[in-house]
C-alpha cells in the first residue's frame, strides 16, 4: 500500500506563498504527473513530500501513517534529483549501492539488486565508472538506479529529463513508462514539459502560481480544461484564444468573434443561452481547424475564412499561421491542402471540440455539455 | 609574421614564467639566506669581508650540533608538533560542523552569522593577550603548553569556518538531500558524502590551522617560561638570543629545521589538494 495524501498542505518561504493550500490524494501505483510553468510550487510540493522541507500547514500521510515529523530516511521514498546529485567520489556500483549499505542489507543482496537495476537500465558497463566519466544519459540512468535498487514504496521525480537532448528525452519517456509498469510503484513526477506528462502521466495536476488548477487523466484534461489557463497549457501549439460574444438568430446560438460567426450546435444551446449577448472567450485548439476541403464528415463543422501567413510543413500534417480579422490563429490541418501564402483560404472548425470560457479570471470553461 | 597558435601559446607560456621570477626571488631569497647562514661558521658570519651571498670557508655542522644537543630543540619540537596536531583536530571538528550549519541550515541569523564569525578573525592577537592571560591564569594553565589548546583556536577557528562556508556553500544542496533520501543520518551523510566531496577545503584549512598553529609566537612567549614547556617558537628565540648576542647561525639552523614539518605537510597534501580541485563536479 503506498497511497500518498497531502492534506490541506501548504507551504510558504517568509512572506513569499510558494503553495497554497490544497487537497491531493495519489492512488497506490499511480503515474501521478505534476505539471505547471516554472515557479509554480511543483518542486516545493515534491519537497514537503519528500521530508527535505517542512509544511507550513496539514498533514502528509505515506500509505497509512503520518510522515509530518518524519525524516526523509524512514519515509520509504526514492528521489530523482534534476541535476542527478550523483555521489562524485563514488562509482556508479557505490552510487547505487549506497542507500542499501546504509541500511544494512547483505552484501549479496546489495549485488543482486544494483546488478538487477543495471540490466533494467542498460548500465552493467558502466558500474566501475565515476559519474564524471558519464554522458548526461548515463548519468540519469544512474540517478534512476539509485532510486530503483532500494525498491520505496514511492518514487519521486523532479525533472529528471529536462537535461538531456531532445531525442533521448523521447527515449527516457518511453523507459520511465515502461518501468513504471515493470516496477508497479507510485510514481510522482514533476515536470514543465506538458509532453512529458501527457504521455507518461496516469493522472495529471496542473499547477499554476502556487494554485491547483486541475487534478485529471490526461484525456480529461485535454478535453475539459477548467479554465483558460489549463486550456492554454496543455497542447501544442497551444489553444488559440479569441474574445467572442454569443449571439442568438432566429432561436439559433452563434459565437461572434466580430469578423465571424460560428454555429453553435444545437444540443449545446441549453447551456450557452444564459450567455447571450454577453462576452465570452473562444477557445480552439489547431487540431480542430480543418481545411475546409478536407474535413472529416463525422464532427459538425462551421467554416470562416482567413488569409494564410505562414505554411509550415510538419510531414503528417501542415500548420497554418492564419488571419482573420483582427485575429491570429493557429490551424494543424490536412498535409494535402493547396494552402498557400497570403491566400485566402476556408477552415472548418469542429465545433463540437470549441471551448468557450468566462472573460473574467479565473477565466473558467462554460459547461457546454454533460 | 605569423606565429601558429601553438607557438602562441608557448610564448604566452614562456612571457608568464618570466614574470613570475621577481615574485620567486622575493620569496625564497629569506630561506636562501636562512640556508647559508646556518651552514656558515660563525668566524664568517660576523666578517665583513668577501661576497656574503655564498659559503667561503667549508660548510659547517657546528649550529645544528649545538641546538640539537645543548639546548631542548627536541623537546620544544615535539610541544610544538602535539599542540599543532591537537589543535588542528579540535580546529577541524568544530570549523567543520559550524561552517556546515551556517552554510546550509536556516536559522535565526544565519546569513550574519559566518560574518560575525570572520569579523572576530580581524581582532589581533596583540589586542588579547593581556585578557587571555587572565583567563589562562583562572585556568591554571599558565606556564604549560596546554594553554595553547584554548588559545590557538581562537585564532584558527574563524578563519577555518570561513574557508569552509565558501567551499560548502558550492556544493549542491541536492547532494546532502539524495544522501538523506538515500537514508543517511546527518553523521553519515557528513562523513560518506558530504566531506569526501569537500575534501579540498578540508585539506586547505587543515593546512591552514597546522601552520597557524605551528608558526604561532606571541601566545607562547607570553605565557610560557618554562624551558621545558616552549614551543619552538618561543624557546628558540628565548634560548639564542641573549641580551643583544644573537646567534646567527644556530637561530637561522633552527629556524631550518623548524621549517621542515610544515614543508613535508604542504608537499604531501598538495597532491591531494589539486587532485580534489581536478575530480569531475555534479552534474
Ligand atoms: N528556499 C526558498 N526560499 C524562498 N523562496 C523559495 C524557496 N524555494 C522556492 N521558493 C519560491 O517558491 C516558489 C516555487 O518554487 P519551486 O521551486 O517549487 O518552483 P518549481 O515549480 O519547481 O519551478 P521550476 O520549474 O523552475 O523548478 C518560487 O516562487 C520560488 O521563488
Ligand atoms: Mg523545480
Amino acid at each position: 500500500m503506498s497511497k500518498v495524501s497531502l492534506e490541506n498542505v501548504c507551504k510558504n518561504f517568509g512572506n513569499v506563498e510558494a503553495v497554497s493550500c490544497f487537497y491531493l490524494d495519489v492512488e497506490d501505483k499511480e503515474f501521478l504527473v505534476l505539471l505547471g510553468p516554472s515557479g509554480c510550487g511543483k518542486s516545493t510540493t515534491l519537497r514537503m513530500i519528500a521530508g527535505l522541507e517542512e509544511l507550513t500547514e496539514g498533514n502528509i500521510y505515506i500509505g497509512d501513517k503520518l510522515v509530518n515529523d518524519m525524516p526523509p530516511r524512514d519515509r520509504d521514498i526514492a528521489m530523482v534529483f534534476q541535476d542527478y546529485a550523483l555521489y562524485p567520489h563514488m562509482t556508479v556500483y557505490h552510487n547505487m549501492a549506497f542507500g542499501l549499505k546504509l541500511r544494512k542489507f547483505p552484501r549479496t543482496e546489495i549485488e543482486q539488486r544494483v546488478k538487477e537495476a543495471a540490466d533494467i537500465l542498460g548500465i552493467q558497463d558502466l558500474l566501475e565508472r565515476k559519474p564524471r566519466e558519464l554522458s548526461g544519459g548515463q548519468r540519469q540512468r544512474v540517478a534512476v538506479g539509485r532510486a530503483i535498487v532500494r525498491k520505496p514504496a514511492v518514487f519521486l521525480f523532479d525533472e529528471p529529463l529536462s537535461n538531456l537532448d531532445a531525442k533521448l528525452r523521447g527515449q527516457m519517456r518511453a523507459e520511465l513508462s515502461k518501468l513504471h509498469d515493470q516496477l508497479k510503484t507510485t510514481i510522482i513526477y514533476v515536470t514543465h514539459d506538458q509532453v512529458e506528462a501527457m504521455t507518461m502521466g496516469t493522472k495529471i495536476v496542473i499547477m499554476n502560481e502556487g494554485i491547483i488548477h486541475q487534478v485529471g487523466s490526461p484525456m480529461e484534461i485535454y478535453d475539459y480544461p477548467v479554465n483558460k489557463f489549463v486550456g492554454g497549457f496543455i497542447g501544442s501549439p497551444g489553444m488559440n484564444f479569441l474574445s467572442a460574444k454569443i449571439v442568438s438568430e432566429k432561436s439559433r446560438l452563434y459565437v461572434d468573434t466580430g469578423g465571424f460567426q460560428l454555429l453553435i450546435p444545437s444540443k449545446k444551446n441549453s447551456f450557452l443561452e444564459s450567455k447571450t449577448d454577453q462576452e465570452v472567450i473562444l477557445g480552439i485548439r489547431p487540431e480542430h481547424i480543418q481545411d475546409a476541403v478536407f474535413t472529416d464528415e463525422t464532427s459538425i463543422t462551421d467554416s470562416f475564412k482567413a488569409v494564410v501567413e505562414v505554411v509550415e510543413t510538419l510531414g503528417a500534417e501542415v500548420q497554418l499561421n492564419v488571419v482573420s480579422g483582427e485575429h491570429d490563429l493557429i490551424a494543424r490541418v490536412d498535409p494535402r491542402t493547396k494552402a498557400a501564402r497570403h491566400q485566402e483560404i476556408e477552415l472548418a472548425v469542429n465545433m463540437e471540440k470549441i471551448h468557450i470560457f468566462e472573460t473574467e479570471p479565473p477565466n473558467e470553461r462554460v459547461k457546454t455539455e454533460e | 609574421m605569423s606565429l601558429t597558435l601553438v607557438q602562441q601559446k608557448k610564448r604566452k607560456i614562456t612571457y608568464s614564467y618570466l614574470g613570475l621570477v621577481p615574485f620567486l626571488v622575493f620569496f625564497l631569497f629569506p630561506l636562501y639566506w636562512m640556508l647559508i647562514t646556518a651552514f656558515k661558521p660563525d668566524s664568517e658570519i660576523t666578517s665583513l669581508k668577501g661576497i656574503p651571498f655564498i659559503i667561503h670557508s667549508v660548510p659547517t655542522l657546528d649550529h645544528f650540533k649545538f641546538i640539537l644537543f645543548k639546548t631542548r630543540f627536541i623537546q620544544w619540537f615535539w610541544n610544538s608538533f602535539q599542540i599543532a596536531i591537537v589543535v588542528t583536530i579540535i580546529t577541524m571538528i568544530v570549523s567543520i560542523l559550524g561552517a556546515y550549519a551556517i552554510s546550509r541550515l536556516r536559522f535565526l541569523g544565519s546569513r550574519y552569522f559566518g560574518v560575525g564569525i570572520f569579523c572576530t578573525y580581524l581582532v589581533p592577537p596583540a589586542l588579547l593577550f593581556i585578557p587571555f592571560y587572565k583567563v589562562v591564569g583562572i585556568l591554571g594553565l599558565i606556564n604549560t603548553k596546554w594553554c595553547l589548546l584554548f588559545l590557538y583556536p581562537t585564532l584558527t577557528v574563524p578563519f577555518c569556518t570561513w574557508i569552509l562556508i565558501g567551499y560548502f556553500t558550492a556544493i549542491p544542496r541536492a547532494l546532502d538531500e539524495a544522501a538523506f533520501v538515500d537514508g543517511a543520518t546527518y553523521i553519515q551523510m557528513l562523513t560518506r558524502v558530504f566531506l569526501p566531496v569537500a575534501a579540498p577545503g578540508l585539506i586547505a584549512s587543515t593546512l591552514f590551522a597546522f601552520t597557524v598553529s605551528w608558526a604561532q609566537f606571541l601566545y607562547p612567549l607570553a605565557y610560557i617560561y618554562r624551558d621545558e614547556e616552549k614551543v619552538l617558537t618561543n624557546g628558540i628565540y628565548t634560548t639564542l638570543i641573549r641580551g643583544d648576542v644573537y646567534h646567527w647561525g644556530e637561530l637561522m639552523g633552527g629556524a631550518l629545521l623548524a621549517s621542515v614539518p610544515v614543508v613535508v605537510l604542504f608537499a604531501f597534501l598538495m597532491d591531494y589538494y589539486i587532485a580534489g580541485l581536478t575530480r569531475g563536479t555534479i552534474k
